[in-house]
């Protein structure tokens, strides 16, 4: 078959890839409007702010050395506590949203997975503005708390910390039980059934059988959820106050507000690291479950 | 009988009811007759109505369709050849560009958004629809390409040596085979990439400049100058909207299997 290795299309092309040049245009694409730009910040982010707020390029590393002030600081601190935060609460929540979604009737199961979903399809600004409204001095959450008589006065509850880490709940969830109802479905109900009947409790059933079986799918939607938390602007400038600035804040203040393009520059890529190094744990311990799900 | 059943299920109906709960009070206060107050004044469709004398809400709404429509067109393009070029390349090759291409998903849309921001400014393009519509083709291209690319392998290899047997040659095996087997899966992308692009606040508030106000960027500007019932009736549409292109792609993807 001389002409069979010229017509079949899944033929690795070594010495003639025809249809190659097609993919060009694309790379160009992503390569002049992406790269491109990540590497002008990586390099802005090492020269130095001109006095009316241009760059100019001398070489310096004062900007991440800007960074260790206890201002900086303290803000990269709390987005990673509101980060780390929010995943634990969506653990705690999805788990066993994936768990019984994993274990309901097949049929039932795309329709559970598509309910999760449909609010993650919406638009993010409205499904965080629905948080303003419920969270205000004289919204629902309050009127809830004061009818039942939990407290007398409206609480402070928009414009804090609080607000925020619902905020992020909220809008990430969906990323912690997709993968986990992935795992889920994969372990073997009858493992989980003889440790019953060997009288484990409850608690060592959870850990010592069920978690270290769904562990790809435990990190996979932590990983998934931290990266857009730490990431975050929308929701912190929304819900937030002064106080519960998060990283994305400070980068838009930085290059908005103050001009600080080369501080913004080096805050921004304080930040993609700390996703960076969260997508090389996802793709050590969970690169499999994405795959499962990339092919459903 | 499932032990421990009961308490999940509970914990589990609890979830639905924060997932959609405040969703659903949005869409229920849009219709509310009082101005400020979260009491109930009765039912009212006015500030639907007052959303269609908003001129500058209106010419928001027709930029951003103007700009979805665009980068909905390029990034469908672009991202289907990629997808269609990829696949002769070397096994290694494809991972390469595979990894890359998901860059552009994790990277924080916040660093995407003052990238571009700051290449445009260097690049002295002013700021404005244009601008916008290159920076959403970026974000789109990878979502495309992924779709496409998912969809084309699962495709069974002998459809298009059967074509090429019977004296196809590329072209036709293409224009006859691979598109049509593509086609669910081109219309799933494109209502993707259209309800992405339209849903975009962060890399359109970097690149926006004063002329290339959207929808999104009208309703950040409306939420911080307060909470008003217009806001929830404009929400309550946009809710609308997302919901029907995310089922319209779904129901085109099915066929496909």
């Amino acid at each position: 078959m001389p002409d069979h290795d010229r017509a079949s299309p899944h033929a690795p092309g070594r010495s003639s890839c025809r249809s190659c040049w097609l993919a060009a245009p694309g790379l160009l694409w992503m390569g002049l409007l992406f790269l491109a730009p990540l590497g002008l910040v990586f390099a802005i982010s090492f020269a130095s702010r001109g006095t009316y707020g241009g760059i100019v390029w001398e070489f310096t590393a004062a900007n991440y050395l800007d960074l260790l002030h206890p201002l900086y600081g303290k803000i990269l601190g709390q987005s990673l506590w509101y980060a780390s935060l929010t995943t634990a609460i969506c653990f705690v929540l999805g788990f066993p949203l994936a768990y019984v979604i994993a274990r309901s009737p097949a049929r039932w199961q795309p329709v559970l997975l598509l309910l999760v979903m449909l609010p993650f399809w919406t638009n993010f600004l409205v499904r965080t503005y629905a948080w303003m409204i419920l969270l205000r001095q004289d919204g629902l959450a309050n009127r809830f708390l004061m009818g039942l008589g939990v407290v007398d006065a409206p609480l402070e509850l928009l414009y804090t910390p609080t607000a925020v880490v619902i905020g992020l709940v909220y809008g990430y969830l969906p990323f912690m039980v997709l993968p986990l109802y992935v795992a889920v479905e994969r372990l073997d109900p009858l493992l989980v059934e003889a440790a019953w009947d060997l009288y484990a409790s409850r608690w060592s059933v959870f850990t010592r059988v069920v978690v270290p079986l769904t562990m790809p799918g435990i990190v996979g939607g932590c990983v998934l959820v931290f990266i857009p938390s730490i990431g975050a602007f929308i929701t912190p400038d929304l819900l937030g106050g002064a106080r519960s600035m998060m990283i994305g804040n400070l980068i838009q203040h930085e290059y908005l507000v103050v001009r600080d393009w080369p501080l913004g520059s080096a805050v921004s890529f304080v930040l993609m690291a700390i996703v960076m190094a969260a997508v090389v744990l996802y793709y050590r311990h969970a690169g499999r479950t994405a795959e499962t799900l990339e092919g459903r | 009988m499932k032990r421990g059943w009961a308490g999940l299920s509970v914990v589990s109906i609890l979830v639905m009811v924060f997932l959609y709960g405040p969703i659903l009070v949005l869409v229920v206060y849009s219709f509310n007759a009082a101005h400020l107050s979260m009491a109930w004044r009765g039912t009212t469709l006015k500030w639907y109505a007052a959303l269609l004398h908003d001129e500058a809400l209106l010419a928001a709404t027709a930029n951003s369709l103007l700009i979805a429509l665009v980068s909905t067109l390029g990034a469908t393009c672009l991202g289907g050849l990629l997808a269609l070029g990829m696949e002769q390349m070397p096994h290694r090759r494809q991972q390469m560009i595979e990894g890359g291409l998901v860059l552009p998903l994790v990277i924080p849309e916040v660093m995407m958004g003052v990238a571009l921001m700051l290449f445009f400014v260097m690049l002295k393009l002013p700021l404005g629809i244009l601008t916008v519509m290159l920076g959403h083709i970026v974000f789109n291209v990878p979502l495309v390409t992924i779709m496409i690319r998912t969809r084309l392998r699962k495709l069974d290899p002998a459809l298009r040596e059967a074509a090429a047997d019977l004296g196809a040659d590329s072209w036709q095996v293409f224009r006859h085979v691979t598109l049509p087997l593509l086609r669910p899966a081109i219309w799933g992308a494109v209502l993707v990439a259209f309800t992405v692009s339209l849903d975009d606040f962060l890399v359109t508030f970097f690149t926006a400049g004063p002329g290339g106000t959207t929808l999104p960027l009208k309703v950040y500007s409306m939420i911080k100058s307060g909470v008003t019932p217009e806001i929830n009736a404009l929400s309550a549409l946009l809710l609308l909207i997302s919901m029907t292109c995310v089922a319209l792609s779904l129901h085109v993807q099915r066929r496909e299997v």
